[in-house]
């Protein structure tokens, strides 16, 4: 028998009759062949978007802020949203392969890749966005702690927004290691099974040379462990950041201690979303079905309700708040919101990401492919609503009623929007041909013990008596 | 560095490769290494090796985050050009913790891959010989040196009986080397 041992109550991790050459050969071989048409059309429509979005962009930073919708009243509009839209998305994949990682939850493995290159391009796109909402964008160094010749003047160290340049730019790098370690081992798969020069050239570059010795793989592990434990706080901190944004102000509607855990539940909501509508695409186009199974599935719909379920709470905790506060002000904030000119904005975030998501609670559904698919990006526009009322229904009606304002986006912010888009598709895609989509060492490390083939040869184990069953466990360490 | 010959075994089941492993540690001969697709667990321990330290860099690289944050920023909130926020103290250590926890994060996790990368003389450029190219794939392989006292006939033969489907002898640069994968290196060619 195997070393190890899983018992066969758990569903397999990997479904079919697999060897570990089968499965670099399912995982690798798209790497190799030409990309179907498919790929083709959405590689060059994503391109498309992301031109665009590069016109709206230069079209605002030549003309200025000014060519935007936001006011004097609505400070912030589309640009934050989709900023804090995009970095929420970007939380699933560091959580998927950190804490997941610590909690041995070994289901990580089939989706780790994909959610962690997700995790990068998402945080790509979000950072476009404070950038550009700057204004003199050419003067962004500025934030950087650097000797200057203009006192020198250093940046505000106690400002929330400085934190968050901090907190963003060490989540991206330390995002990218964690990802590219993983990859080392799988980019010398390729390079080893490559027939072209060109290619062996290009993954011998990018597999850094690697040829897995034990001690290799002892420090790998070692490598991977450590890190987890370091991003595990870090992706909390993160959003934790994003929301001090906000909550360290005294805007009525912003400046609650609920918050942190608010929004970092709600960056999982939306991350794992983002995740399931990526992955059931990714797994029907490049057949992946046997590794991203839906038992993989049906893990991120749990996942999806029980944040949907914390983020739902705190929905209604912040309306009892606003009149338990007895405060006017948060009072009215919150009144506006509900029955303001914005109150669609309110309802479409209450029954997308408090009410649909509760629909999981039903096991058929959950393991349901296409419901999962539509749930997906239900809640990810809800997702997008919980920013946009957050930002701009705490703005619009403030203090004095004669500076009351209402704010919509002009082309080139909707065009901003599109062109993140564009950007995230574009290495998607680029991604998904060129990259093992799935860990395929971790996959092979899970086999045996997860495999839907090994898990058969379970049952004679299964049915021994527990003191020779331990006997011969005990031989083996 | 240097140029060796190798006896190589290939093993398609863990179940086989770590009796193997044992028995060749008993033997005597020179086990070089072991290269495997994925990390099996407990290989490590089989062959003599020790934990790995590398927590340890991440420890300290984490410690020059953390003072690396707190001293620059109190340096210049307090010393360097101390600014009057609504009245509130210079030294405002709270304020600090999440840029000084960030900046912990980053240098440790930086430091910490930068000296994996090290440790394990892994760099893009690096070139390492690769016994047999299903070493990645789906084959444990097993490379025992060969030098003047053994006899090559005895190892492969005794490697066989150990369970190993593929057996062959190599002459390969122990170590790494800058070069590119798609080029055959002169040495390589010495055997054939």
């Amino acid at each position: 028998m195997h070393l190890k041992y899983e018992s066969f109550v758990r569903e397999p991790l990997v479904d079919g009759d697999k060897s570990y050459r089968q499965i670099s050969e399912d995982i690798i071989s798209p790497i190799e062949k030409k990309p179907g048409r498919m790929w083709y059309v959405g590689f060059f429509f994503s391109l498309a978007l992301l031109a665009f979005g590069v016109f709206s962009v230069t079209w605002e930073v030549y003309w200025g802020i000014g060519v935007w919708g936001i006011n004097r009243t609505v400070g912030w509009g589309w640009d934050i949203t989709n900023f804090v839209w995009w970095i929420g998305i970007g939380h699933a994949g560091t959580l998927i392969s950190a804490i997941l990682l610590l909690f041995r939850q070994s289901w990580r493995t089939g989706v780790n890749r994909a959610a962690e290159a997700m995790t990068i391009f998402a945080v790509m796109c979000a950072g476009q966005f404070p950038i550009f909402h700057m204004g003199r964008v050419w003067d962004g160094f500025f934030v950087l702690p650097y000797p200057n010749s203009r006192g020198p003047l250093w940046p505000n160290f106690n400002s929330a927004l400085l934190w968050d340049v901090f907190a963003i730019s060490t989540y991206f790098t330390v995002s990218l290691l964690f990802w590219y370690s993983g990859l080392i081992p799988d980019f010398a798969l390729v390079r080893d099974r490559a027939k072209t020069k060109l290619r062996k050239l290009l993954y011998g570059i990018g597999s850094f040379g690697w040829t897995g010795t034990a001690k290799n793989w002892q420090r790998h592990e070692m490598l991977a462990l450590v890190l987890a434990g370091l991003s595990t706080p870090l992706v909390l901190s993160v959003h934790t950041i994003v929301s001090f944004d906000f909550a360290t102000s005294v805007i009525p509607g912003w400046h609650t201690t609920i918050f942190p855990p608010y929004f970092v539940a709600g960056a999982v909501f939306s991350g794992f979303a983002m995740v399931q509508t990526l992955l059931v695409i990714t797994r029907k186009i490049l057949h992946l079905e046997d590794y991203i199974t839906i038992g993989h599935l049906e893990a991120m719909n749990k996942v999806i309700v029980l944040t949907g379920s914390i983020v739902g709470t705190a929905y209604l905790t912040e309306l009892f708040m606003s009149w338990y506060s007895a405060n006017q002000y948060e009072a009215g904030a919150f009144k506006w919101r509900i029955m303001g000119p914005y109150w669609w904005s309110y309802w479409a975030m209450m029954t997308c990401n408090v009410v649909s998501p509760q629909l999981f609670w039903f096991k058929k559904l959950r393991r349901n492919v296409v419901f999962t698919f539509i749930m997906s990006i239900v809640v990810n526009i809800g997702m997008w609503f919980e920013r946009f009322v957050i930002i701009v229904t705490s703005l619009y009606r403030d203090y004095i009623p004669g500076s009351w304002s209402y704010y919509s986006p002009t082309w080139p912010e909707v065009g901003f929007y599109l062109g993140t888009f564009g950007l995230f598709f574009t290495c998607y895609f680029l991604f998904a041909k060129y990259f093992p989509v799935i860990a395929v060492a971790e996959i092979k490390f899970i086999l045996k013990t997860s495999g839907e083939n090994y898990k058969r040869k379970m049952d004679v184990i299964e049915e021994k008596p527990v003191e020779e069953f331990v006997l011969e466990q005990a031989e083996h360490h | 560095m240097a140029i060796k010959k190798f006896a190589v075994a290939c093993y398609d089941d863990e179940a086989v490769l770590f009796p193997a492993v044992a028995k060749v540690r008993h033997s005597g001969y020179k086990l070089h290494d072991i290269y495997t697709p994925f990390a099996v667990h407990g290989l490590d321990n089989a062959m003599g090796h020790k934990e790995s330290d590398l927590h340890i860099a991440g420890f300290i690289f984490g410690l020059c985050g953390t003072s690396t944050a707190v001293g620059f920023i109190s340096w210049i909130l307090t010393g360097d050009w101390p600014i009057n926020f609504g009245g509130k103290p210079h030294f405002a250590l709270p304020a600090w913790i999440p840029i000084t926890f960030e900046l912990t994060v980053l240098f440790a996790a930086v430091g910490m891959t930068m000296t994996f990368c090290y440790l394990n003389q892994i760099m893009p450029g690096v070139k390492k010989h690769v016994f047999h190219p299903r070493q990645s794939d789906d084959y444990f392989v097993m490379a025992v040196e060969l030098n003047e006292h053994v006899n090559e006939n005895d190892v492969v033969n005794f490697l066989k009986e150990t369970g190993a489907k593929e057996t062959s002898v190599q002459i390969a640069e122990d170590s790494w080397w800058y070069g590119r994968f798609d080029k055959t290196e002169p040495y390589q060619l010495l055997g054939q």
